[in-house]
């Protein structure tokens, strides 16, 4: 039994002519921090949506906790355990927090198929105990979404992975428009995950956030891997380096 | 954490100051057209509008006007039922007028009596099918609306038609197996415990039947939310592991049903059903339907929205007769009024987003 969560083998997806995401191979283990770094445009989201099937795959195999993975969509991928928290959020703006947070797998009090009825009361208890834990502020979490902060949306998001115990988080760059305290808090709950060894694949343009939480350093450059990094053997300069193209890692020698 | 906050993080909220439910501006704009009306009758007719003036003691309003405007809207209101939810979820049903017509001709057939004062019912459609007890229209009716709402609901939801179009198909069509049906003839003399269906006020309490229940689905069951999800952010509810595409023929599956329901009831008042009934219907719905505070961009609205929109638009119609207008004026005024709400959809809109 290995302790690899999850493995990438030549995972490639192509938009008609623009090679997006080209022939990835990637691992990550058991608890293991991994940050995805590289510029705009490098294929790092394409990366996650080819894991967790929003889109389907060109070529190439994803294998999940030891076992070659296909999934239909990405609620198979997170019924099979991998919560992802995408770039563009994924909240339905005019509901509220806690329908946001259970979107998808509401708790019910009868099941009647699609008629069940909802436990709203436990959902709106699971909601503030699950909030409070990331130290998110909210007036009112039965407002709806559209009506707050882009912090407290983020936070909203990062609540709803944090919140479903998962074998594997993916995070698409959580702190991208926050501000300090914020960003402070979606660190925490990093910290949290870590502390509770579950794997994390982080996205991230914050060089200072990647070195401080992460062990390693997966960089993206044009679609193709170039550089796999430990934190403790490298410096910014030199990942730099790599997300420009000044520098490319020894076995990617074909990634130019 | 005390017991009225749903805050969290130190930040309060007070419960006093919670905004208006949409619903009770709605509500204002219903008082405040019947009072219009009320004005405009004393300075024309020389009449109160909606209350009693002939001075009788056992009520202050006048009955006789508001059963009528009642019952002018519970069955189109039905029909809203199904475009507030269609709606909600983002899309736009055009073709529950045509159901309407398609249904009560279908379900007619089958509800049928043999005999017409002795005589053998000169309009029977089916040899042999008379007299059948009054489930059978029913089933059949409902099938109808059934089979209409899952075409309807497939085309959309996979091979993505806009429902705008799929829908102006079905509208089509349904008008067009309407009229072959019977080759354009009415079909009539239904029998007794049919035309019970949508005798005197009967229509008004299925119509308040339905509202109920679908106000109960739409705010305490999965369904309902996944409506408004789907409503207000297609993509993201795929995300979260909605089945879009299931959910989508099952509102419109929902809707067409409705709309044969008020097929059945409709047949069943006028004693008799013609090709042409309904026609215009989706468009008086979807007027209920945006007047009552449903947004044409999905996501955000309520079954009670719509039921005070009917009232509104049946007080608009019947204040029109009672202002003794000429039905020509009616009709221009219910396409300003179609017009006139989705112009304050928008306008409510980008004041919601220039808060933001
Ligand atoms: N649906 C699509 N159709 C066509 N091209 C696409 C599509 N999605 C992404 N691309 C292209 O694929 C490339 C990789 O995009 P991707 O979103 O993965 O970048 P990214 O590394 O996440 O960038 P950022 O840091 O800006 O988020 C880009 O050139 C983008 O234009
Ligand atoms: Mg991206």
């Amino acid at each position: 039994m290995s302790d690899i969560i999850l493995e990438t083998r030549d995972l490639t997806k192509h938009y008609g002519g623009v090679h997006a995401l080209e022939g990835a191979n990637f691992q990550i283990h058991k608890g293991e921090h991994v940050a995805i770094m590289g510029d705009n445009g490098a294929g790092k989201s394409t990366f996650v949506r080819q894991i967790t099937a929003v889109e389907q795959r060109t070529r190439g195999e994803v294998i999940f906790d030891g076992k070659p993975v296909h999934f239909a969509g990405p609620i198979e991928a997170r019924e099979a355990g991998i919560e992802t928290v995408f770039q563009n959020l994924a909240l339905a703006d005019d509901l509220d927090v806690p329908s946001n947070l259970f979107l998808g797998r509401e708790k019910v009090k009868f099941n009647l198929g699609p008629f069940s009825i909802l436990d709203r009361k436990a959902m709106r208890e699971a909601t503030m105990a699950g909030l409070v834990k990331t130290g998110v502020k909210i007036p009112n979490i039965m407002n709806p979404i559209r009506n707050m902060s882009g912090g407290q949306r983020q936070c909203v998001a990062i609540a709803r992975t944090a919140a479903f115990h998962s074998k594997l988080t993916i995070m698409d760059e959580p702190t991208a428009a926050l501000g300090v305290q914020e960003t402070a808090q979606v660190e925490n709950i990093i910290k949290t995950l870590k502390e509770q060894g579950e794997s994390l694949i982080l996205i991230s343009h914050n060089m200072r956030q990647v070195f401080d939480l992460m062990d390693r350093i997966v960089v993206f450059r044009r679609g193709r891997i170039c550089a796999n990094l430990n934190v403790r053997d490298t410096d910014p300069q030199d990942v730099v380096a790599y997300i420009t193209g000044a520098k490319t890692g020894a076995e990617y020698a074909d990634a130019v | 954490m005390s017991q009225n906050s749903h805050g969290i993080g130190g930040l309060t909220f007070d419960e006093k100051k919670k905004v208006r439910a949409p619903e009770w501006n709605v509500f204002f704009a219903l008082i405040l057209i019947v009072a219009i009306f009320e004005a405009l009758g004393f300075m024309l007719q020389g009449q109160s509008f909606l209350f009693d003036s002939a001075g009788r003691f056992d009520s202050i309003f006048n009955e006789a006007r508001l059963k009528i405007i009642i019952l002018q809207v519970a069955i189109v209101g039905i029909i809203a039922i199904g475009s507030t939810q269609v709606i909600i979820l983002g899309g736009i049903d055009l073709s529950p007028g045509s159901v309407v017509g398609l249904t009560a001709m279908v379900a007619m057939s089958f509800a049928q009596v043999a005999e017409v004062n002795g005589l053998a019912n000169p309009k029977l459609m089916f040899d042999g099918i008379a007299d059948l007890p009054v489930i059978a229209p029913l089933v059949v009716g409902i099938l109808c609306g059934v089979l209409a709402g899952l075409v309807n609901g497939a085309l959309i939801a996979y091979t993505k038609i806009p429902p705008f179009i799929a829908t102006l198909g079905m509208m089509v069509t349904a008008r067009g197996a309407a009229k072959w049906w019977s080759k354009g003839q009415p079909i009539s003399f239904p029998t007794e415990s049919y035309a019970a269906i949508g005798e005197g006020m009967n229509p008004v309490f299925i119509f308040i039947a339905l509202a109920i229940l679908f106000h109960l689905i739409l705010t305490y069951t999965v369904y309902g939310k996944h409506t408004y999800a789907i409503g207000s952010n297609e993509q993201a509810s795929r995300m979260s592991g909605i089945n879009v595409e299931r959910h989508k023929v099952l509102v419109y599956t929902i809707a067409a049903t409705l709309a044969a329901l008020a097929a059945v009831v409709l047949s069943s008042k006028n004693l008799t059903a013609q090709a042409g009934m309904g026609v215009m219907y989706e468009l008086d719905a979807i007027a209920m339907t945006v007047i009552g505070g449903v947004s044409l961009s999905g996501g955000r609205g309520s079954i009670i929205g719509t039921v005070i929109g009917s009232l509104i638009f049946g007080v608009i119609i019947s204040g029109f007769t009672f202002l003794k207008l000429d039905a020509y004026y009616q009709e221009m005024v219910k396409g300003a009024i179609i017009v006139g709400a989705v112009v304050l959809d928008q306008w409510r809109q980008t004041r919601a987003s220039a808060r933001l």
